[in-house]
């Protein structure tokens, strides 16, 4: 105690007289306390460094699927392909079916200067142009069959390919066997841009278009309506059963056995691996009560039971978060338990259950593993009119793309990627919003 | 008539019910509303409740019940060839009538003629209907089929009669009772808490479902192969299963992909349990106000992102980069540009894993270590202890059960996670200590035996209940003992 009292004389003294210190070891301890913020700093630096590369892996991929090549020359529709024999009056199949990549080739290979004989010419150029011309231009006939014998200007898309190396994708350098493009497609496509025939044009397609092999013509579509219809379906069963039974849990439970046993299967709940709630909707939707695989009310339901924890969870913390005041004050005006609950608690937890609905929505929303399981894999090319016909989920649709070999996929899956996550933003900062606007604090 | 118009008239006559019944009540009394027990709309919801309630009621048991009476009825009328044969011939047989059935009920009249008159045109006209059949039906199916679309006509009539029955007698009896003493209140309030009960109780029936739907599937597979072969089998190779065969010629070892997933998931929390926990401890101890209402949620982002993201991450980016990394490393030391590290191995996997887990190990140690009292940390810089010292010596082992916990939930999370371990995980089925090669896990199997093609008879596909049942058991121990042990080791303060 004396050495600790005489210390501030001692260094009063001045640097002259060393001061007789103990060693503590202060240097080691403070450089450990240095070393250990480090490491603190170091692991948030490190969970902040992936969060930023992932995002910018993501989009730096996937930016350009937004933008799609698209070749707009004037098209010949010539009667000599498309119904040589002017049957057309008598057989409507004969517009259904007719060569149309053949009359948009011919018109490219017009505008490219390249002869009709020029069989290895065609074919290249054939290369270019996606299969998808073939239902736009059968589309533009059946509408209005006077359309053939004249010249119209008509935008089609380039092929995947062809977008791909038009975006700088694919890498020139390499040898021309090597790549899926030519050198001679190549100088086409520089022609083509040149002279404004080949543009990039703003994507509407991923946004509307359903399943297709060929990635131009691919789209999230049928996709976001598969989305859409599973969280009307969770809104829907999850919100109202979710309260109903906080409610009950929060205000009216007595405390005995099957009180506790609801809570202990809830807290388990919110815990088992998603996958199994598939192998649920398989063995009890699917199989047991024969709904149909693949539909978006089966998906539903199974994400609808995932979310209910979730739900239930954040509503009992809402509901605890009233105080007590307010349903004293309503009990001793003379209102039942249950005009309590629901003319007084309830509103005023409003905003927490809300918030957390919403979250629990976008955890649905991101979901995948189940809905692989009651086949929600499939490909659906036609947007779904009910929930009860086939179709896919915006996850589902990134794990089916993201298994596609093709260079230009991996675009589209970065793009479809970017499409969930700005919807998962959206409600993440919707449900901020909802709590910072309305959150009372008492 | 469809079932949702039986629910529209059902639900606008509770509508009406509500109305008269309010209006009845208001009646009754007469303008001198305190001589009613209970405000007039809970007179009328009552009279909605007795409408609906009931006739909804009738509605789920009919349609329950009337396809197995239906089916049964029509099963008896198969000639006696027919029903000497196994049940699962009958059972084809009663799939094709009633295809056939929904068929008969697209036909204009005189193709329906035809067919009957010569049952080999069936297929190739059902065919042009959208509605393809297996093969040529025989006779009797066809007279089958007349009388199932018959009974299941007269059934729906039934059906609608009855519902629209109940849902007015309702209504009529709940308006006689009606009465300024009744206490129409209480009433409808028991109602609405049966209600209360009964969401509450879905908790239990998903967990019943879980357990029962998966048990139920998993037995069917004991059945073919034996539990001990699954349970301590060293080889996964369940084979294709062709259409039609039921042999279980296939392997069904579950070791391999336990290890896989064990492996995976340590590696994940290798990764995940440092980071975060030095995340948390710098968060609640060092990080001031605006860093921490900055970071926390940052990190907080990488647990809303959908983990598919994290599998496609995991696919383009990470592995081909630990590929090419380890090729060029390789190519420092020997001259061999061989990578000697996969795309897809365990190492790939479990890091972008464990970055997905950081965000669970460091909110759920944040709470605990901020729930240990401010005393136990003045008191020790109060002794001099530089703050890593108070961290290390008196927060921590404080919140130690705490954080166990928080680690437990978190592997039962590594170990039920799927679309990560799916992308990048491989599907080589095999067991080896090389954290660079591919390995794979039970929920990759569970998601690769269950897409496509599926029969509910093959071992290949039930194998799945069995592997999800495993996987049930073991992320729900986790939680368990993770709970036991907070519970258990809890510090009490105050």
């Amino acid at each position: 105690m004396s050495q600790v009292s005489t210390s501030p004389s001692m260094a009063a003294l001045g640097a002259t007289a060393k001061p007789e210190r103990r060693d503590i070891g202060l240097r080691g301890r403070y450089a450990a306390e240095r070393r250990f913020r480090l490491y603190g700093m170091a692991a948030i630096a490190f969970g902040l460094v992936f969060l930023f590369l992932l995002l910018f892996s993501v989009v730096s991929k996937g930016y350009t699927a937004f933008q799609q090549s698209m070749i707009t020359i004037p098209v010949e529709f010539s009667e000599q392909i498309i119904d040589k024999d002017n049957e057309r009056a008598t057989n409507p199949q004969k517009l259904v079916s007719a060569n149309y990549p053949v009359v948009a080739r011919n018109a490219l290979a017009k505008v490219l200067g390249v002869s009709e004989d020029d069989r290895q010419g065609l074919r290249a150029i054939n290369g270019m142009i996606s299969d998808s011309v073939r239902t736009q231009l059968r589309d533009l006939v059946t509408a209005d069959p006077s359309i053939i014998g004249t010249t119209r200007t008509v935008s089609f898309l380039a092929h995947g390919d062809l977008d791909s190396a038009f975006k700088g994708q694919i890498d020139l350098s390499v040898a021309e066997n090597n790549r899926k493009i030519s050198d001679k497609q190549i100088g086409w496509m520089n022609q083509l841009a040149e002279s404004g025939a080949l543009a990039k044009h703003f994507n509407t397609g991923i946004f509307v278009n359903g399943a297709s092999s060929r990635p131009e013509a691919a789209g999230v579509g049928v996709a976001a309506v598969g989305s859409l219809y599973m969280m009307l379906i969770v809104l829907v069963l999850a919100l109202p059963i979710g309260v109903a039974a906080s409610i009950y849990l929060e205000e009216f439970a007595p405390k005995n056995r099957f009180t506790d046993l609801i809570e202990v299967n809830i807290n388990n709940l919110a815990a088992v691996p998603s996958i199994v709630y598939g192998l649920l909707g398989l063995a009890v939707f699917v199989n047991f009560a024969g709904f149909p695989r693949s539909a978006s009310l089966v998906g539903g339901l199974v994400l609808t039971l995932m979310t209910l924890p979730t739900i239930i969870i954040a509503t009992r913390s809402a509901l605890k978060a009233v105080p007590p005041s307010i349903r004293a004050a309503a009990l001793g005006l003379g209102a039942s338990k249950m005009q309590t609950v629901f003319h007084h608690v309830l509103p005023l937890a409003m905003p927490g259950i809300l918030t957390g609905t919403i979250i629990g929505l976008a955890h649905a929303l991101g979901e995948t593993a189940p809905l692989l399981l009651i086949g929600m894999v499939a490909f659906v090319a036609d947007i779904p009119s009910t929930p009860l016909e086939p179709a896919t989920a915006l996850p589902v649709q990134i794990y089916m793309w993201a298994n596609e070999a093709e260079r230009a996929f991996v675009e589209r899956t970065s793009g479809a990627i970017i499409i969930l996550l700005i919807f998962l933003i959206l409600m993440n900062v919707g449900a901020i919003l909802l709590r910072r606007r309305f959150e009372r604090r008492w | 008539m469809s079932i949702s118009f039986l629910l529209l008239i059902v639900a606008i006559i509770g509508v009406a019910g509500y109305l008269i019944g309010s209006w009845r009540a208001n009646a009754l009394a007469g303008g001198k509303l305190s001589s009613l027990h209970s405000r007039p709309g809970y007179y009328g919801s009552y009279v909605a409740v007795w409408s609906m309630l009931p006739a909804v009621v009738v509605l789920l048991v009919w349609i329950v019940a009337s396809p197995i009476y239906i089916s049964s009825t029509v099963r008896a009328g198969f000639p006696e060839e027919v029903k000497a044969t196994s049940q699962a011939e009958q059972n084809l047989g009663y799939n094709m009538i009633s295809a056939i059935a929904r068929g008969l009920r697209v036909l204009a009249p005189e193709e329906r003629e035809a067919i009957f008159k010569d049952g080999s045109t069936a297929r190739t006209v059902l065919a042009g209907k959208g509605v393809p059949l297996a093969a040529d039906p025989a006779p009797y199916m066809l007279t089958s089929a007349d009388s199932l679309n018959r009974m299941s006509q007269a059934s729906s009539t039934f059906l609608a009669i009855v519902v629209v029955l109940t849902a007015l007698a309702g209504a009529v009896f709940s308006y006689r009772v009606i009465a300024p003493k009744f206490r129409a209140r209480n009433r409808v309030e028991g109602v609405m808490l049966v209600g209360l009960i009964a969401a509450s109780s879905i908790a239990i029936l998903t967990t019943v479902g879980i357990v029962a739907s998966m048990l139920t599937e998993a037995v069917h597979f004991f059945n073919r192969v034996p539990a001990w072969e699954f349970f301590f089998g060293t080889v996964w190779d369940p084979r294709f299963a062709a259409a039609g065969s039921t042999d279980s010629s296939g392997q069904f070892g579950l070791i391999p992909l336990l290890a896989g997933t064990l492996y995976i998931g340590f590696v994940a929390m290798l990764v995940a349990v440092p980071v975060g926990l030095f995340a948390a401890i710098y968060m609640s101890e060092y990080a001031s106000r605006h860093v921490r209402s900055v970071a926390k949620p940052l990190l907080e982002v990488l647990a809303g992102i959908p983990t598919i993201v994290y599998g496609f991450f995991a696919l383009v980016t990470v592995g081909p980069f630990l590929r090419d990394l380890s090729a060029q490393l390789s190519g420092l030391v020997t001259g061999d540009y061989s990578n000697f590290i996969q795309a897809q191995s365990v190492l790939t996997a479990g890091f972008v894993m464990g970055i997905m887990l950081i965000p669970y190990v460091s909110s759920l140690s944040d709470d605990i270590i901020t729930a240990v009292p401010r005393a136990l940390r003045d008191g020790s810089l109060g002794l001099g202890a530089t703050r890593s010292e108070t961290i290390k010596r008196v927060i921590l082992p404080a919140a130690l059960p705490g954080i166990v916990g928080a680690l437990l939930m978190t592997a039962s999370r590594a170990v039920g996670e799927t679309m990560i371990v799916v992308l990048a995980a491989g599907v080589a089925a095999r067991i080896q200590i090389n954290p660079f090669e591919p390995m794979t896990t039970v929920t990759v199997k569970i998601v690769s035996q269950l897409t496509g093609d599926l029969e509910f008879t093959s071992p290949q596909t039930l194998v799945a209940f069995a592997l999800g049942i495993t996987l049930f058991v073991i992320t729900l121990c986790l939680n368990i003992y993770a709970l036991y042990i907070v519970r258990k080791y809890r510090e009490q303060y105050e």
